[in-house]
């Protein structure tokens, strides 16, 4: 007979290491420990899904189209400035098409020099040099409109995780997958429509001044109702003059409580933009309502300093994501480097705006492509069912084991926590995730786990009926099952592979259970329960064996 | 020794063709099933379809009537609504009908909040998915199927015989197939998880047909005068109690996780139980039958040992 000595340390070192590792992955007991303790322990274990603990799923797609959009308005305005400083008269310079810049004006003689100005913009061609000859047209290189979607995306990683960080969640995971999505996991979240805001508001903030020069021609009403904004855009669209938009306030009746919209005609150049911000606070002003002061950095200040100075007695407007909120008259030149944000915030409101403030401006507008919510309670709830379920179906099989196959069926049983026990240390020292379909993974070994023992147990029977004595019968039925149980457990293994390899999230974590399930029901059912016979069969001479 | 069934001699092979009867309705049944889902007339879970999935978990008891009027007047046609009895929980789904920008889930939520001011509830999970995730997960989910029968039958056809291979994959794809057309027919929601279960039992089913199938070999190289339907009897009947003895195992795991798993594990265990059922059968009355209809071959890589 094989020497056991050897066999019996193994086994004890695998019990061992999986007690180590799955320690974690329970914490009050983990939290119990001794701090030196901790210090040499793995202090990682399992993470339970979104399905077990509750939390929020996101895919977020950027809306690539729009970031691209974004950047040729951007040039436009910057254009705009640049003819207007030249001296040039123009039409108009305006965005025609996603990628598409036109320049109209009626002096032809002007477009050599107009032309000329495209080497400004290196990121554009000219597709026609021949053409009408009161307009130059541009398009947006295509190796530009790739940088462009591609630096969106990373933008927008880098100010979700910021955000989040900022939001405080325990472990949250911030990633890209394919292209253009991004995926944003928060376990444990309270609240999942705050989080959900905070992630998708752009926040982009400007600074911009108002035309007052040209608001009395336009007559804007002083007030008008809420959702009439559109009609109001369309009543004076022809009559806006080039390079001014028209934005709104938004405003609360103090007695009635009904909201309305002031509209602004606002030039369209941007002064100042947010990524000059270095901290965004929530104070409280002396009528205890919320608002969010601004610091900029140094650059950000001289350029607030400057424009101030050179703008004062008239009004600027402070723009977040195309809204003003509010468009103070500038009485002197601010130094310093502060702003301020005000408006009907809440507390809450008011914080999570900071938050977003600091984080930084997404570069367009995100799609939720997916979003999975699972309320903390329904989570507990699935935990606890499914805990006591399964416990109890775990105590049917050992107890109907132990009556089918006596004494052979407790050292199944002990297989059985065996492998449970393996299953779950391996699981832990990958820190790996565990949500409901991977429980059916483990299901599924643990089955395969019992099948093994019955498979062995039954061909150990078929060799004492044929007459052998206990230890030829035992090591028979171990030989003869042994290719069998390899087998099943192969074609299982590929399944589980493939599963891994070409399926996505919830199917993954079943592969991953599955596959490692077969490797530690391996050595559970070929070594761990021939140990225990062999032990048993070295002790003394056994005559009749309990199965 | 306790033993659910002694030596036993059943005429297994004699009753195939009823079983080919049988198994050929049930995939039948199973392909119309996967007809109906490519074409998205099934009952496909928003997992697969995009759509909204709303859990809320109510104070007092909510009557499903009164809920689904008050969806309806408030635009939300087309809801499917299920409440789990004592907990006085309700579950909307809406299928992708909308775009995800519209925020179905805080719709419904406003709605019922609204509607029922007396009645508190929280929201216990909401789903929102894209019809192009859905399609995507689809397409993964076939081809991880596609590619790990692939490789089963390479395996198998490697270790015992092409025809083994071939048998063994026609017989776990009758077990799915069958649970899919037990579920189609049940209209029961067809969900990421019931595929999960169904991947489960292709894994089960697989290892039952296969440790028949050694048995079989085996025997093959054992007793080369008999005649095939005879040796493949005889191995089906010597790894009966193993087979039995197993499904019994698995059964006494499901019944609890589907009685008393919550409703989130019930439909997943249920799937499991028809399989297990399924692929035990199959397992002796396809997958080994079919090796007959393919005889000629044997032999040759079986009979040297």
């Amino acid at each position: 007979m094989k020497k056991v000595g050897g066999r019996l340390a193994l086994l004890v070192l695998v019990i061992m290491a999986s007690v180590i590792f799955f320690i974690p992955s329970y914490q009050p007991f983990y939290q119990a420990l001794p701090g030196w303790l901790k210090k040499v322990m793995p202090s990682k274990g399992i993470t339970l899904g979104l399905d077990l603990q509750g939390g929020i799923h996101l895919v977020l797609e950027v809306d690539e189209d729009r970031a691209i959009e974004i950047a040729v308005d951007r040039v436009v305005v910057s254009l705009q400035d640049l003819l207007t400083d030249k001296k040039i008269p123009v039409e108009s310079a305006s965005r025609t098409g996603p990628t598409q810049i036109t320049i109209q004006f009626q002096n032809a003689e002007l477009k050599a020099q107009i032309q000329k100005l495209i080497n400004d913009y290196p990121i554009f061609s000219e597709p026609e040099a021949t053409g009408p000859a009161n307009r130059v047209v541009w398009e947006l290189r295509e190796s530009e409109a790739k940088r462009i979607k591609d630096s969106a995306i990373n933008q927008a990683l880098e100010t979700i995780r910021n955000r989040i960080d900022q939001f405080g969640v325990a472990e949250p995971i911030v990633q890209r997958q394919g292209l253009k999505q991004i995926v944003v996991q928060l376990p444990g979240v309270k609240e999942p429509k705050r989080a959900r805001d905070l992630i998708k508001e752009t926040a982009l903030l400007e600074f911009k001044m108002l035309d007052e020069d040209n608001q009395p021609k336009l007559d804007l009403p002083a007030r008008v109702p809420k959702d009439s904004e559109a009609e109001i855009l369309r009543q004076f669209e022809a009559k806006l003059p080039i390079g001014d938009e028209i934005l709104f306030e938004r405003g609360v009746e103090k007695d009635t409580g009904r909201e309305y919209r002031v509209p602004y005609l606002v030039k369209k150049r941007v002064m100042l933009t947010g990524d000059v911000l270095s901290d965004a606070q929530v104070s409280i002003d002396q009528f205890n309502a919320p608002y969010v002061s601004m610091t900029f950095d140094s650059k950000g200040g001289q350029e607030f300093e400057r424009i101030t100075g050179d703008n004062i007695k008239k009004r600027m407007a402070v723009v977040l994501d195309n809204t003003v909120y509010s468009a103070p008259v500038i009485q002197d030149r601010i130094a310093g480097g502060r702003a301020q944000i005000t408006g009907t915030f809440s507390m809450q409101e008011a914080n999570d705006l900071a938050i977003v403030l600091r984080a930084g401006a997404l570069p367009a507008p995100l799609k939720i492509i997916q979003d999975l919510t699972v309320g903390p309670s329904l989570g507990k709830d699935s935990i606890e069912k499914g805990v006591q379920a399964t416990l109890f179906a775990g105590a049917l099989v050992v107890v109907f084991m132990i009556v089918y196959y006596r004494l052979s069926g407790v050292i199944a049983d002990f297989a059985l926590v065996l492998n449970l026990l393996c299953l779950i240390g391996a699981l832990s020292a990958l820190n790996a995730t565990l949500t409901l379909p991977g429980i059916a993974g483990i299901v599924l070994t643990i089955g395969m786990g019992v099948d093994s023992n019955v498979l062995i147990f039954e061909r150990i029977r078929e060799e004492l009926r044929s007459g052998k004595g206990v230890r030829l019968a035992v090591n028979g039925g171990y030989d003869k099952a042994l290719l069998t149980i390899v087998d099943s457990h192969v074609t299982t293994l590929i399944t589980g592979v493939a599963l891994f390899l070409f399926g996505t999230g919830p199917i993954k974590g079943f592969a991953v259970t599955l596959c490692l399930g077969i490797g530690i029901n391996l050595f559970t059912a070929l070594i761990g329960t021939k140990v225990i016979f062999d032990l048993l069969n070295q002790r003394q001479k056994v005559d009749r064996l309990s199965i | 020794m306790l033993e659910i069934l002694g030596k036993t001699n059943f005429d297994f092979m004699g009753k195939r063709y009823l079983a080919f009867a049988f198994s050929g309705i049930m995939a039948v049944l199973g392909i119309v099933a996967i007809v109906q889902i490519s074409r998205g007339t099934a009952n496909l879970g928003i997992d697969f379809s995009g759509g909204t999935a709303v859990q809320l978990k109510f104070d007092q008891a909510i009557r499903i009537d009164e809920a689904r009027k008050i969806l309806e007047a408030n635009g939300l046609e087309n809801a499917e609504l299920q409440e789990f009895g004592q907990e006085n929980k309700l579950l909307i789904r809406l299928k992708a009908s909308t775009t995800i920008e519209e925020k179905v889930a805080d719709r419904v939520v406003a709605v019922f909040a609204k509607e029922f001011p007396s009645n508190r509830f929280v929201v216990d999970s909401s789903t929102e998915i894209g019809p192009t995730i859905g399609k995507k997960l689809q397409e993964d989910a076939l081809i991880a199927v596609l590619i790990s029968f692939a490789g089963i039958i390479l395996y198998v056809a490697a270790r015992f015989e092409l025809r083994f291979g071939i048998a063994a994959a026609l017989a776990t794809f009758h077990d799915v197939l069958a649970v899919l057309g037990a579920f189609y027919i049940l209209d029961k929601e067809i969900t990421l998880l019931v595929v999960t279960a169904l991947l489960t039992l292709a894994g089960y089913s697989m290892t039952d047909t296969v440790v028949v199938f050694d048995r079989i070999r085996e025997n093959l190289r054992m007793r080369r005068r008999e005649s095939e339907e005879t040796i493949i009897n005889n191995a089906v009947n010597q790894v009966l109690s193993r087979t039995i003895v197993t499904s019994l195992t698995v059964v006494l795991v499901l019944i609890p996780l589907a009685l008393a798993g919550g409703e989130v594990l019930h439909d997943f265990s249920l799937a499991l139980l028809w399989g297990v059922v399924f692929g035990t059968y199959s397992s002796v009355f396809v997958a080994s039958p079919l090796l007959l209809l393919w005889p000629g071959a044997s032999g040759r890589m079986l009979k040297r040992s």
